[in-house]
């Protein structure tokens, strides 16, 4: 819809042009959110897509991908061999809300730092460990894990003027074996609970818990534990919550669910009790 | 940077091109790319949402679909965008518009440009097949059709001409699904022939529904447009002490700032009905006491809906907080906040303002007590129901101006006879000086039977003499706009060893909001077909319907029904499992049938028969279906449980005292008809009927038909489109007209003849056909319709006729419903595995259009009974405030519906024809919640049933 206290977008072409953000001006990115759920504080826009970031970028190190990578683009990853996680890709993509023409805008960046618990490329982000590069306002450059980005309902660790720049993807969890678990309150509904499975190469487990949950939860193990273990440890999770899509004791029980499904995924995969 | 840019930098003015024609646009910062292209007049561009959820304003950029209302407009620059109407357009439509055409894949195509415009993509994109299209038409919503004529559409199959389904590769469910005879689907041109009666003609307005280019309400560019946005109060209960206007009437481009100083200070109802004292006095245009979170505290008229949203938040206004009710439970007791304990009861018709009473019912027929003693098996439960949005694609809007000295409102309603009779009374203007009419309605459910923004409307063009127009948002449509009463009912039933009933005792606590518009008609209309349905000797209803400081209810289709049987329905499949009996036998043993009494609390009056009865074919046709099953697979694995359920539903045709309709048919040149009538178009398919049931009645085709409708300057007066009237009273008096029409033009030609115009003799020896009037005995030439038509002109005889219809006498339609289900234990989802609706339509006018309705009451009905819920934080704040937390059925949520007609004809419909729009939704959430008790052994007693409630019963 329109944003009628907006009265400026910026085309952003270098960081300086950055230097106008603030609390009344903020990053567009796809717009998907931002034209989707006006804040009639906002004045003015940056518009970051006339950065030109590369989309996606191959390294030896693994995957970069800018922040204003759409997920349509994210979602047409080509396969590089040895990526095991590739699969993973597509399967958040698909718990986007959002129908094939959002994917068609919507960026990877702008999913982040939008911080619902029901972002899909928060999973994907957390799931895989990734590093995502933050320019600060200060013009200094900041490195956060992904699993520490997202504090909570709509909120993160970018304060005013802060931009996410790019998600780094380390080429370990890309040779990964994953296992992935939406469910909702209908068949594809907004998320209740996605949960992916990383087991890697040295048999290191980690579960990630989204959109049941306030922010992000991971649980991490040196190889795959029990069911026991993994049930114990899901039930600690003190941040399952209730909203349109599912009430929190569901969330909970769904959690503990998909999780036991994704370690049994993981097993018959090849992973070791 | 390319040119292009640089100079939307330097000036914000751009170019872009639209179906290939350069557009020069300067959009505003933060303008969305729809709201630009509909300044431009491409008003197939629609709004549904304006949050990227529904994708009524998809449009294709360099090829690539996106929600236009989501996408910023600066970036539109040097593109080139493709809209519905750039696909094709009437008399060239494209092979996908053709489709959506041949198979009814839509009903008030409010939501149709932008389905289509995503259909070509997909069909355009190689990666993207028509197998995924529940995931690739997840952002696209319908709330009519159910989908299903949709993806026939898109595949490029319709109902074969055996009525039969389709068994295509993953369909097969529904492949016992029977008709009867469909004798015109598909590609119609030449072969829909006539499109008489019985047969199944596309809708008149088709191929401009598909190219987008069919007007909805706000579809019209008027120069000096100024905008109405309002400002809402943020507290439950509040009495407003002050406001200062002062800095908002300053801002540039505000034009007017309206208070509580400035409205009328009679009382009236947002709800219209025949009778205006159906409904309680208890509402002003503007109010010092704010009842409920949102309701109207200023309006600004400005020359946008930014300046008129900006001067809003310049007004201050100091509250004086009242003490607030929010439980209905609460809202009689002693002591509690009284929301309009101000009012006179006898003025406002309020059973009881001092007990925050609206209406109640209180009544026994027979003694429930000793029915109760008789029974040997008695069943009691307690159920509730949420609140549902319409969710209709088009939101309520008016557009205003004044004509010389008329005022003329283009609203967005079911109801424009009534609306221009209340804005008169409100505002004391002379009917003659007032037109109210629609253009083609976006849905409306029982939505649009209330006024809402035209009463704003009015005060503003008639103070600024300027066209003015008022356009809800969906969240509007949320917060602000009245509800599906949410209800909480108790039911006892009694019944002996053999399964008869011996007692049915109801008790209903409705909750009206803050308002009381259809609170009185909601409770006694729900509690009616729901309990006369069923032979008991002994009945005890009691029934209130309360204010609170929640947000208002009021009509939504099945007008109360759907929440009594829902609870009744279920009650009574709990006894039939009490007592062994199956439920469709304990139906067949305990239903009315013809000669029976009908009784709530007493015997009805004499208005309602029993004009036809197809109930015991419904019971038949829905359980041979259920026992025939179908190929759908059963989950693997020991989490899933199969059960199934069925429900039975009754409804009147008509609504009760009085519906009224006027209808005029006349004959025009070139063999051509003009039939006007009152009723509006707002995908109940109306328009379609009235012109087979005129070209049948004037032996004529259906493209030989004009239709002027739901404009109070040129047709005559209608009660509205509600309570499925469209039929069995529009179309009812339109066959008068056109039957009597007919007999004219027979004198006529006798006249002509030479014979003289003697009415009713010697007229049986001409025939009336397509193209003129035959002597039947001479076998004579043909005589041309024009050439009567200039005879009778020179000879100053009328060729208009013109007829009424009152309603006075209602019969009564049947629906049953049946599912069979799995059931996920371990999360509590449930799959429907087999759907079917079999209908006691009467005579079916058009086969394909009735099976649309049913299909899309089952797809409300299943939004309403495992997604949808309008929820409320406790404190009267609606917290689902857009589509993304409000789940309205998409295509993948969806069983294709098998539907059965029972073979009936009814002795007061148009040839036999009995409604068949509200009531399909009826018997649906019963029968899904018995088919879910019959899978788990719990009984879900609670709407929507979704997975983490059915979770619930099996692990909380």
């Amino acid at each position: 819809m329109d944003l009628n206290t907006v009265t400026h977008v910026i085309p952003a072409r270098q960081r300086s042009d950055l230097d106008a953000l603030g609390p009344t001006v903020v990053p567009l990115a796809g717009g998907s959110e931002l034209y989707a759920d006006p804040r009639t504080h906002l004045t003015g826009l940056i518009d970051l897509q006339t950065f030109d970031w590369p989309a996606l970028t191959v390294t030896d190190d693994g995957l970069v991908i800018g922040a204003t990578c759409t997920v349509a683009e994210l979602s047409r990853l080509p396969l590089q061999n040895g990526w095991a996680a590739h699969p993973l890709f597509y399967q958040c993509c698909t718990a986007l809300y959002g129908s094939f023409k959002v994917w068609n805008v919507a960026t990877v960046g702008g999913n982040l730092a939008t911080s619902l618990p029901a972002g899909p490329m928060i999973t994907l982000a957390v799931a895989l460990d990734a590093e995502l590069l933050v320019w600060r306002a200060d013009g200094s450059d900041d490195v956060v894990p992904a699993r520490s980005f997202v504090t909570g309902d709509m909120t993160n660790v970018l304060a005013d003027g802060d931009v996410l720049r790019s998600i780094h993807v380390p080429l370990a969890s890309l040779h990964a074996q994953t296992a992935y678990r939406k469910i909702a309150l209908s068949p594809l509904g907004r998320s209740g609970a996605v949960l992916a499975g990383r087991l890697d190469a040295v048999g290191a487990f980690v579960l990630t818990v989204t959109a049941a949950t306030l922010r992000p939860v991971q649980l991490r193990y040196s190889a795959l534990p029990t069911a026991h273990v993994l049930a114990r440890d899901i039930d600690t999770i003190d941040c399952w919550f209730t909203d349109a899509h599912g009430a929190a004791d569901w969330r909970r029980a769904m959690g503990l669910l998909l999780g036991e499904e994704i370690r049994v995924e993981l097993e018959l995969a090849g992973g070791r009790a | 940077m390319t040119l292009e840019q640089a100079k939307i930098e330097e000036t914000g003015a751009m170019t872009f091109e639209v179906n290939g024609t350069r557009v020069e646009a300067t959009p505003a910062p933060g303008q969305c790319l729809r709201t630009l292209l509909r300044e431009h007049e491409h008003f197939e561009v629609k709004k549904g949402c304006d949050t990227g959820d529904c994708g009524a304003c998809t449009v294709q950029i360099d090829g690539t679909p996106v929600h236009s209302c989501i996408y910023p407009a600066h970036r539109a620059v040097g593109k080139q965008i493709t809209t519905a109407a750039g696909l094709g357009q009437p008399g060239n439509l494209a092979p996908i518009q053709q489709r959506f055409v041949d198979a009814s894949g839509f009903q008030c195509g409010f939501c149709t440009p932008g389905m289509i415009v995503t259909a070509a993509a997909i069909e355009a994109d190689a990666a993207l097949g028509v197998d995924d299209l529940p995931r690739l038409l997840k952002g696209n919503l319908c709330r009519c059709t159910g989908y299903r004529s949709i993806s026939d559409s898109i595949v490029g199959q319709h109902t074969p001409p055996d009525g039969s389904c389709h068994t295509a590769p993953g369909h097969e469910h529904a492949e016992a699904s029977s008709l009867g005879p469909v004798r015109a689907t598909g590609r119609t041109r030449g072969a829909r022939g006539a499109g008489l009666v019985g047969t199944s003609p596309g809708a008149i307005a088709g191929e401009r529904v598909v190219s987008g280019l069919e007007p909805y309400t706000l579809d019209v560019a008027i120069p000096g447009l100024l905008h109405l946005a309002v400002l809402g109060s943020p507290h439950a209960h509040a009495r407003i002490r002050s406001l200062n206007v002062a800095k908002a009437a300053a801002l540039p481009g505000v034009h007017r700032v309206f208070t509580h100083a400035d409205s009328p200070t009679t009382l009236f109802s947002t709800a219209r009905h025949e009778s205006r004292f159906d409904d309680p006095d208890d509402t002003l245009v503007f109010d010092q006491t704010l009842r409920f979170r949102g309701q109207r505290v200023a309006a600004v008229v400005a020359d946008s809906v930014a300046i008129a949203e900006a001067a809003c938040r310049l007004i201050d206004v100091e509250y004086e907080l009242r003490d607030a009710v929010f439980d209905p439970r609460l809202a009689g007791a002693p002591g509690a906040p009284l929301v309009h304990g101000d009012k006179d009861p006898v003025v406002s018709r309020l059973a009881d303002p001092t007990r925050n009473l609206v209406a109640e019912l209180h009544g026994e027929f027979g003694s429930v007590d000793e029915g109760l003693e008789m029974a040997t098996t008695i069943v009691s439960g307690r159920w509730q129901t949420q609140r549902i949005a319409h969710t209709h694609l088009e939101t309520h809007a008016t557009m205003g101006w004044l004509s010389g000295d008329r005022l003329v409102l283009r609203t967005s309603s079911q109801v424009p006879f009534l609306v221009q009779k209340e804005i008169c009374r409100l505002f004391d203007l002379d009917p003659a000086g007032v037109r109210v009419f629609t253009a083609r309605v976006g849905g409306g459910f029982g939505g649009k039977q209330e006024l809402l923004t035209e009463d704003l409307v009015t005060l503003a063009v008639l103070s600024t003499g300027r066209p003015v127009q008022y356009e809800f948002t969906r969240t509007d449509e949320f917060t602000i706009t009245p509800v599906r009463h949410p209800m909480t009912i108790d039911v006892t039933v009694g019944a002996q060893g053999d399964g008869r009933l011996t007692a049915l005792k109801l008790g209903v606590l409705a909750d009206t909001g803050a308002y009381g518009n259809h609170a009185p008609g909601v409770m006694f209309h729900g509690t009616s077909e729901s309990v006369a349905l069923y032979n008991v000797p002994n009945k005890r209803v009691d029934a209130q319907s309360v204010y609170t400081n929640n947000p208002p209810s009021g009509a939504f289709r099945g007008y109360g029904l759907g929440q009594v049987i829902f609870a009744i329905e279920c009650a009574l499949d709990e006894l039939a499992r009490e007592l062994g009996v199956d439920p469709f036998e304990l139906r067949r043993l305990n239903s009315v049938r013809p000669g029976d009494p009908l009784v709530v609390t007493h015997e009805e009056g004499p208005d309602l028969i029993f004009g036809s009865y197809g109930l015991d074919q419904c019971l038949d046709l829905a359980e041979a279906a259920l026992k025939r099953g179908n190929r759908a697979v059963v989950p693997v694995g020991l989490q899933w449980r199969v059960g199934t359920g069925m429900a039975s539903s009754m409804i009147a045709t008509t609504p009760p005292r009085g519906h009224r309709s006027q209808a005029s048919v006349q004959l025009v040149a070139g063999g051509r008809y003009l039939v006007r009538v009152g009723t509006t178009e707002f995908g109940n398919g109306t328009t379609t009927v009235h012109a087979q049931i005129a070209a049948t009645a004037l032996h004529t085709s259906v493209d030989r038909i004009d239709l002027l409708h739901s404009d109070t300057d040129s047709a005559g007066y209608d009660s509205g489109a509600f309570g499925s009237a469209g039929v069995v009273v529009a179309g009812k008096a339109v066959l008068a007209a056109a039957t009597a029409l007919a007999e004219t033009l027979v004198e006529v030609a006798s006249a002509w003849s030479g014979h003289g115009l003697t009415r009713g003799t010697d007229t049986g020896t001409w025939q009336l056909e397509h193209d003129g009037l035959r002597a039947v005995e001479s076998e004579s030439e043909l005589v041309s319709l024009d050439t009567l038509m200039h005879w009778a002109t020179a000879n100053d005889v009328g060729l208009t006729a013109v007829r009424r219809e009152d309603g006075a006498l209602r019969s009564l339609a049947f629906n049953v419903h049946a599912f069979r289900v799995a059931v996920n234990t371990a999360t509590g989802e449930v799959r429907i595995l087999q759907s079917v609706q079999a209908a006691d339509a009467g005579f079916v006018v058009n086969p394909e259009q009735c099976r649309g309705q049913i299909e899309g009451g089952v797809a409300q009905a299943l939004g309403t009974a495992l997604f949808e819920e309008v929820v409320l934080d406790g404190a009267g704040a609606v917290t689902t405030r857009v589509l993304r937390n409000y789940h309205v059925p998409q295509l993948v949520d969806l069983p294709v519906t098998e539907v059965y007609f029972a073979q009936s004809h009814d002795v007061l419909g148009p040839y036999g024809a009995k409604s068949m729009s509200e009531s399909t939704y009826n018997p649906v959430a019963p029968a899904l919640a018995n088919a879910i008790r019959d899978a788990i052994g719990i009984r879900p007693t609670e709407l929507p049933m979704s997975p983490d409630r059915i979770w619930r019963l099996l692990h909380g």
